[in-house]
């Protein structure tokens, strides 16, 4: 065990940490008062991932023939996520191409699929959304109903998919559709790539409680998809989709993002008077602050732990089976705990006059809320674990 | 950057598995609630064969001199098995105070009697305030014509009945930090009797220890500088306590997710009921991430970080409460059968809650961390 890093890697450290300080976008305040959606804040999103891919901070791991990195090194892929926290970065608007399409296809993809689609996404030239959830098949995803008719070399896809984040300016969707419907439900799932653009698609925005409208319902309505867009082989969607579902790995470096909620949080407590006094001399408060600091720390040192172990070269064990689990409601109490502190000022929203750091508070209670649903609910985390990671038989 | 155990500490912790398997399985734990000194001689010449007793102990002392990570993976497999006996307090806190405080001659007379588990060793900290501070620390050793003698009381010191000599917390002088001194009080002293505490958990006996013109053997360090090497013994101590309860909840989970792979009711494995599943997956959710605060915490006090107090309050103050909760847990999950004196599952219940208040309570140490984060 040495927690000291390498040279190499203080140096990488170093070199990443000097171009995002210049080049991270600055906070444009005409920009953020735009919706989400608007084509100017897309567009500087775009840039901005353009310019982090061009300077080789984007997906290092993939192989240079797709136009990635070609470098496997997981400490210094690491190193890139955790320093784009620290610096404060956007997100990147392509990353589910990123996260799940793009390793997917690395996976199974065709030669010509992967030479097609993998260098857009890095460079953030085609967004991609994911069609997975529909009306009827939250947690229950197998049992999706979205139909796809194989008619000659074309697909005539008809259903309707919901929670789509991103939908309303992706290009693409890689999509799970069901083509043997005769077939048990896991086995009668393809895995398809749909361009956005196609006749028949309409995307009708969802609102969310937070008031933005980040994903959408998208209905297909005989909507011709060609054959050559399968991946992987037909009616083998479900294996397709799961063999990058749960990249627990995706998780390493995302704590430090918590860490520094964790430290906005203490900045916040020593700041806010509450019922008389600076919330951070409240017992109770300070009670709460240090629990949250434990674990904190017992999921950074969680992921040094995992980090290692995927060095070495091991597979994930159980311990990796709870990082959604965990970290989502690890993010959710902290903002909680914000609120609390707030308390009276805690509804404020962010043109409020009187609003407290700008509302991201109130705002991010529930998106963190919206996380510990999406990507598999808690309580299918649970499932996952007990029955995965402990053999726990299940339910009849 | 390396968060994982080496070669060789996989292999010891695997053994110490395997070995306390056999040699220390729940009927053996079960045989020691009733014996008196709640202590078995011959398990403790084994652990010493091992080489256990002197894990921590320099080569030139006869030990093997390894440090708290490698001490903290034995105690967790301790915790596994509910071992009883002075081991934490003997071969680590003990041991670690003559290392640190003692004088040539005092490690030479010691420590090579402790590293081959000839003699044993505990700590005598706590008076009746229950303080952690120095402050509680009152017990006057007054000084005479031919050194100090002690007189007053030392509360829920472990294991006192099979010492060989104590480690004593006393006030030379002052009220504060300084005048802390750590005495050394052979067990054969004069004035020295022991009275054992009835306590719940029988693997963690306790005694109250009163001295009457109780001569001492000498000061671990300089008289009235105590108080740094205890505030160091409670760090370590705080890890120690920490490995045993990560090691007991591991087990608490294992033996319950095991039962319900078994038990069936409304004809089928109450495992598939999500009711349980759900229960088994929280422990596991706060098993995992755990077990790297007690890692972190002892590379922290190995290497002399500048956090490493803290990392043992952060550590202590999780373990603390996910011991708790997963043996509670776990005895639900075994429904009526669990609840019975007959049933092993109690042992580990028991040991979670002494491990939770000893050496401070999570309350405590989350104070400590909001001490040490500056709010």
């Amino acid at each position: 065990m040495d927690l000291t890093y390498s040279k190499e890697d203080e140096s990488f450290r170093q070199t990443v940490r000097t171009w995002l300080k210049a080049n991270v976008p600055k906070k444009d305040k005409t920009l953020s008062d735009l919706p989400p959606n608007d084509p100017q804040r897309i567009q500087r999103a775009k840039d901005w991932q353009r310019r982090l891919y061009e300077a080789g901070y984007v997906a290092l791991g993939w192989p240079q023939a797709y136009g990635g990195q070609g470098d496997t090194d997981i400490m210094r892929q690491t190193i890139v996520n955790e320093e784009l926290v620290l610096a404060r970065a956007p997100g990147l608007i392509g990353a589910s191409g990123l996260t799940m399409l793009g390793p997917t296809l690395l996976q199974v993809g065709s030669e010509e699929q992967k030479q097609r689609y993998l260098p857009t996404v890095l460079n953030a030239e085609e967004i991609w959304c994911q069609g997975y959830s529909e009306p009827g098949s939250g947690s229950d995803l197998a049992s999706l109903r979205t139909k796809a008719e194989l008619v000659g070399d074309e697909f005539i896809v008809n259903g309707q998919k919901v929670w789509t984040s991103g939908a309303q300016f992706s290009d693409w969707m890689f999509c799970l559709v069901r083509t043997d419907p005769d077939a048990p439900k896991h086995r009668g799932i393809s895995y398809i790539l749909i361009d956005m653009k196609t006749p028949g698609i309409t995307v009708r925005p969802l609102v969310q409680m937070t008031g933005d409208a980040g994903f959408n319902e998208v209905f297909f309505e005989d909507v011709r998809v060609p054959r050559e867009n399968l991946v992987g082989e037909l009616n083998q969607g479900w294996l397709v989709a799961n063999a990058t579902l749960f990249h627990e790995r995706n998780m390493l470096g995302s704590t430090t993002r918590t860490q520094l909620m964790l430290q906005n949080l203490i900045r916040l407590a020593r700041s806010q008077s509450r019922y008389g006094q600076p919330a951070a001399e409240d017992p109770i408060i300070r009670q709460q602050l240090a629990d949250l600091t434990t674990r904190v720390e017992a999921m950074k040192y969680h992921s040094f732990r995992q980090l290692t172990d995927a060095t070495r070269g091991r597979q994930p064990g159980i311990g990796a089976m709870v990082n959604k689990l965990v970290g989502t409601e690890l993010n959710h109490d902290i903002c909680a705990l914000a609120l609390e502190i707030m308390n009276s000022y805690a509804p404020l929203n962010r043109r409020a006059s009187h609003v407290i750091d700008n509302g991201i508070w109130p705002y991010e209670f529930m998106f963190t809320l919206g996380l510990i649903i999406g990507g598999g609910t808690s309580q299918i985390q649970k499932n996952i674990i007990s029955e995965r990671g402990l053999g726990m038989p299940k339910a009849r | 950057m390396d968060f994982g155990l080496s070669e060789e500490q996989d292999l010891l912790q695997r053994s110490a598995r395997e070995f306390l398997a056999q040699e220390c399985s729940p009927q053996f734990v079960r045989a020691l609630l009733d014996d008196e000194q709640g202590f078995s001689p011959a398990l403790h010449r084994k652990m010493a064969e091992l080489g256990w007793t002197g894990l921590l102990v320099p080569e030139k002392f006869g030990g093997l001199g390894l440090g708290l990570l490698d001490m903290a993976l034995l105690l967790e497999e301790m915790g596994r098995a509910v071992a009883p006996g002075p081991f934490l307090f003997s071969s680590a806190l003990a041991t670690f105070a003559l290392m640190r405080g003692g004088s040539s001659a005092q490690k030479k007379a010691w420590l090579p009697r402790l590293a081959s588990g000839e003699a044993i060793a505990t700590l005598a900290f706590l008076e009746a305030s229950d303080r952690l501070d120095a402050a509680g620390i009152t017990l006057k050793a007054r000084k005479k014509r031919n050194g100090y003698l002690l007189s007053g009381t030392k509360m829920f010191v472990p294991f006192a009945a099979v010492a060989d000599v104590f480690v004593v917390a006393v006030r030379t002088r002052g009220k504060g930090e300084k005048g802390v001194s750590l005495a050394l009080v052979e067990r054969d002293a004069p004035g020295l009797t022991i009275q054992p505490l009835d306590i719940f958990d029988r693997t963690r006996r306790v005694y109250e220890v009163q001295f009457k013109e109780t001569p001492i053997a000498g000061f671990l360090g300089k008289e009235g500088k105590g108080w740094k090497l205890l505030a160091q013994l409670q760090d370590l101590a705080c890890v120690g306590l920490s490995a045993d309860s990560l090691g007991g909840a591991q087990q608490a989970l294992d033996m319950a997710v095991e039962y319900t792979k078994v038990r069936e009711q409304f004809n089928r494995p109450i495992a598939s009921f999500q009711a349980l599943k759900h229960m088994a997956a929280e422990m596991v959710s706060e098993i995992e991430p755990a077990r790297s605060l007690v890692w972190y915490a002892a590379y922290a006090f190995d290497s002399r970080a500048s956090d490493a107090s803290r990392a043992a309050s952060v550590a202590k103050a999780r373990l603390s409460e996910v011991y708790t909760r997963t043996t509670n847990k776990a005895v639900q999950m075994h429904g009526g059968i669990g609840f019975t004196w007959e049933h092993d599952m109690h042992f580990w219940f028991k040991r979670a809650k002494w491990n939770e208040f000893a050496f401070g309570a999570a309350a405590y140490h989350r104070e400590r961390i909001a001490h040490f984060d500056g709010y």
